[in-house]
């Protein structure tokens, strides 16, 4: 956990009394709806179909449980009960009053959160790895570079007017879990030649109308250079990003119209004159924001206590959960818990007040008071003692909050869709729902194996469709829902745009062709044990459009 | 999104002119004598191109109370009721087509 | 549009010259670009001050020669939403070190004034008068900044390094006690 301090909270403070203003402005006609938009996306306030949105920041998705109980405050004083957790490891609540909107950022500031700049023409919220600090494969915490470069784009006085949105992700491990190639900054730690730590800079990923994957522009760099890299980077994108077309405002579309080793050059030419100036980090510097990160005082345990195999043995749930939701931590004795929020019936990430408040109590019990938000959207409690598996479990169980299915058929990421969303073109969580009936069978889904299906409501692809193992896009015909169905998109080291199955599919037969993919895997995998993705990748799209069409 | 304001008016049925409350951002529609709604059965429905334009321009001018109105389709019954015109307007009028999210065991 | 000038409306001392028009005598003169770089370096030769208005869509650089002889570069905001001018103005402070007038004009709202003058803005085309009036309290919204940049504040990180005395670290415990109030 990161420890803010008093200069934190009166940013925060600050930010806050200016909101109130900007809010009163508005509501009193000083302020045109024009002039306020810019401003209140700036804080993280939308107008959905329904009311106003407000997108809170989970900084890299670390939450501690005073702050997991605020959020439960805000859903339940503010909101209808519940918030969503977003694909980019924030929060979002869909029922939000303007008028009371300064009060619940109060609220959230007492607890030194906000949603500064998680919408607007700026740096949005820095994202890694669910496990970043706990994951036995990553060579150190992503999160303290990302707190660093989150500190570094707060109100940042040149880049709050960006052509368009930029969204930076870190990662530390070979295996990437925080979808680095869509970012459209991403920083990759790892060891060079010389057994030197430094990142691999990436940039130009990007989903959406145009989707793209980064690319290196910078194989090694050193991490005394993060900041003013980084920085150079910010201001070639201000400089140079096209203003003229919002749909081609994002860096990808600069890098790719440039080409990256072009661009490479330009964040060169302009980082020379920086880099040895005020930005370039010291180890002092370096040291007080690692020695604000604490950790937990881990106790000496063994791994897989005895007791642990004979709770499997007996309790077939709890066998089925541990082989499911548990996964090992860097630390012996100590496991992480991921948190499905994708019960059969409900939105996928939603969670209510009373789950929120059931979790927090849960995290102080058995997690030194720590959670995480994925970008999955489930929620993790990252520092579980192994011997507390079985009662976390019974707990977890008993509030409908222990379904063995991370990472299954059933695990799906979806966006609000056209039921929340005033850019969706058609529903995604219904989708979600009738697929999650039709595979909640756990025998059926487990037989499938790992399976990521992500839905988008629209081409704007905030549920990552296009890296889905199975993509469904909504689209709209002549006034129905119809659905693009995508194959073999991956979002992690390897990561890979989907390829289009076949023409776009009704609302009433998404399902029924979810049902057809599924069969046709079944039957073309070399073995049970070869993944859904790994069969796409072998046989090609080709198989499955066979069977999808063969009677549409 | 075009501005209602630069929107071709072309109308092929009746229509209102619908937005969101300034202060809390509820789905309102507009009404008789420049007032807005809640109610769907309250608002002006016209068919008529001219009239619908004036409408919109009248709402656009009340950034105080409205934000973003649009001229939005709707369907009349044989009775005369006024219905939305196309899924995203039954949304916008019913919310969303999904149960909202309940605790369970606690 | 008011002109605010170290948290003061004040005149605009400087005649806007139109590109075929004479310059006049003896009195500060801002000229377009087309008109500064044909002449440039016999206007930096007049006696009195000369300024240019520079868009947003050429670099900064190109005034690099020039930068000594300058005393006012206005910069331009076409919309608030377009920030292309932060860049070009910390460029010519930092990094050229200018040192005349460097003023921001288009479309420029009070929302915006903390993030010009730490782009090294000093002088501002307040499109609203009421925003203009407003200068001085608005400017001093936030008294926390996380980068260092143009007008010298000293960053938090910096700041805290500096106070010497150790950050106050929260305990677990007092973060389990931290109820809603």
């Amino acid at each position: 956990m990161y420890h803010y301090d008093e200069l934190d909270r009166i940013l925060v403070k600050e930010r806050v009394a200016e909101f109130r203003d900007q809010v009163a402005r508005r509501l009193s006609g000083e302020l045109t709806e024009d002039e306020f938009k810019p401003l209140r996306l700036m804080n993280g306030v939308y107008l959905q179909l329904h009311a106003y949105m407000l997108r809170t920041a989970i900084p890299y998705g670390t939450l501690s449980s005073a702050q997991l109980r605020m959020l439960a405050h805000v859903a339940r004083r503010y909101d209808r009960g519940y918030g969503h957790f977003t694909t980019r490891q924030n929060i979002q609540y869909h029922w939000i009053k303007l008028e009371e909107l300064p009060d619940a950022m109060a609220d959230l500031a007492s607890v030194g959160m906000h949603g500064m700049q998680t919408s607007g023409n700026c740096v949005r919220n820095i994202t890694t790895d669910q496990w970043a600090g706990v994951a036995p494969d990553e060579i150190e915490d992503p999160r303290i570079w990302a707190e660093l470069v989150r500190q570094h784009v707060t109100l940042h006085p040149e880049f709050s007017f960006l052509p368009r949105k930029f969204k930076i992700a870190v990662g530390a491990s070979s295996h990437d879990r925080a979808a680095l190639a869509i970012h459209d900054l991403a920083l990759r730690l790892h060891r060079n030649g010389a057994g030197e730590t430094g990142f691999e800079v990436m940039v130009g990923g990007g989903l959406g109308r145009t989707p793209f994957l980064a690319k290196t522009i910078k194989p090694f760099l050193h991490k005394r250079d993060v900041l003013s890299y980084v920085e150079a980077v910010l201001r070639t994108y201000n400089s140079f990003g096209r203003r003229d077309n919002i749909y081609k405002a994002r860096i990808k579309i600069l890098v790719h119209e440039l080409g990256a080793e072009a661009f490479a050059k330009e964040v060169d030419a302009e980082w020379q004159s920086t880099k040895d100036g005020a930005l370039a980090l010291d180890p002092a510097v370096l040291a007080e924001i690692a020695a604000r990160f604490t950790y937990p005082d881990y106790l000496e345990l063994g791994d897989s206590p005895p007791a642990l195999a004979q709770v499997r043995r007996a309790d077939r749930g709890f066998d089925a959960w541990m082989g499911n939701s548990v996964a090992n931590h860097k630390v012996p004795g100590y496991a992480i818990v991921t948190i499905s929020l994708k019960p059969e019936g409900g939105t996928p990430g939603d969670a209510t007040a009373e789950q929120m408040d059931a979790i927090a109590d849960l995290a102080d019990r058995y997690s030194f008071g720590e959670i995480r938000v994925g970008h999955e959207q489930n929620l993790v409690l990252p520092h579980v003692a192994q011997r507390d598996l079985p009662e976390l479990f019974r707990a977890l169980d008993a509030i409908g909050l222990a379904i063995p299915n991370v990472g299954l058929i059933t695990d799906i990421i979806a966006c609000p869709g056209l039921d929340y969303c005033s850019l969706a073109n058609a529903r995604s969580i219904p989708i979600a729902q009738e697929i999650t009936r039709r595979f909640n069978k756990l025998e059926l889904a487990r037989n499938l194996g790992r399976l990521h299906i992500n839905i988008s409501g629209c081409i704007n692809a905030c549920g990552h469709h296009h890296v889905g193992h199975i993509g469904i896009l909504g689209v709209e015909k002549n006034g129905e829902e119809f659905y693009q169905i995508t194959l073999g998109g991956k979002a992690d080291e390897n990561a890979q745009l989907g390829a289009l199955v076949g023409p776009a599919v009704p609302y009433a037969q998404v399902a029924d062709v979810i049902e057809d993919i599924a069969a046709a895997y079944v039957e073309l995998r070399a073995r049970p044990e070869e993944l859904f993705i790994e069969t796409v990748k072998r046989t090609g799209v080709e198989p499955f459009r066979e069977r999808v069409y063969a009677t549409r | 999104m075009t501005s209602p304001l630069q929107q071709k008016i072309k109308i092929t049925g009746p229509i209102v002119v619908t937005a969101n409350r300034v202060g809390d951002g509820a789905v309102i529609y507009r009404s008789a004598a420049g007032d807005w709604t809640t109610e769907l059965d309250e608002a002006v429905v016209t068919s008529d191109a001219a009239q619908a334009r004036h409408l919109v321009a009248a709402a656009a001018a009340d950034g105080l109370r409205a934000v973003d109105p649009y001229i939005a389709p709707v369907k009349l019954t044989r009775d005369g009721e006024v219905l939305p015109g196309n899924l995203r307007e039954r949304i916008r009028l019913g919310g969303p087509t999904i149960d909202l999210p309940v605790s369970f065991g606690i | 549009m008011p002109l605010v000038k170290a948290g003061q409306i004040v005149e605009d001392q400087y005649v806007r010259v139109e590109d075929d028009a004479p310059l006049p005598d003896g009195v500060p003169v801002l000229l377009t670009a087309a008109r500064f770089l044909a002449d440039a370096r016999d206007l930096v030769e007049r006696d009195a001050p000369v300024g240019v208005i520079w868009p947003n869509d050429r670099r900064a650089t190109e005034l690099a020669p020039w930068i000594d002889r300058l005393a006012l570069i206005a910069l331009v905001f076409p919309k608030f939403k377009d920030g292309r001018a932060y860049s070009q103005a910390r460029l010519l402070r930092e990094r050229y070190a200018f040192r005349g007038e460097l003023r921001a004009t288009g479309e420029v709202l009070r929302d915006q004034f903390q993030f010009l003058l730490r782009s090294g803005f000093d002088a501002f085309e307040v499109k609203k008068p009421a925003d203009a009036a407003v200068f001085v309290e608005a400017a001093a919204r936030f008294s926390v900044f996380y980068q260092p940049s143009a007008d010298g504040r000293l960053p938090a990180l910096r700041r805290r390094l500096q106070s010497g005395v150790p950050v106050p670290r929260v305990e677990r415990s007092e973060a389990r006690e931290r109820t809603i109030g």
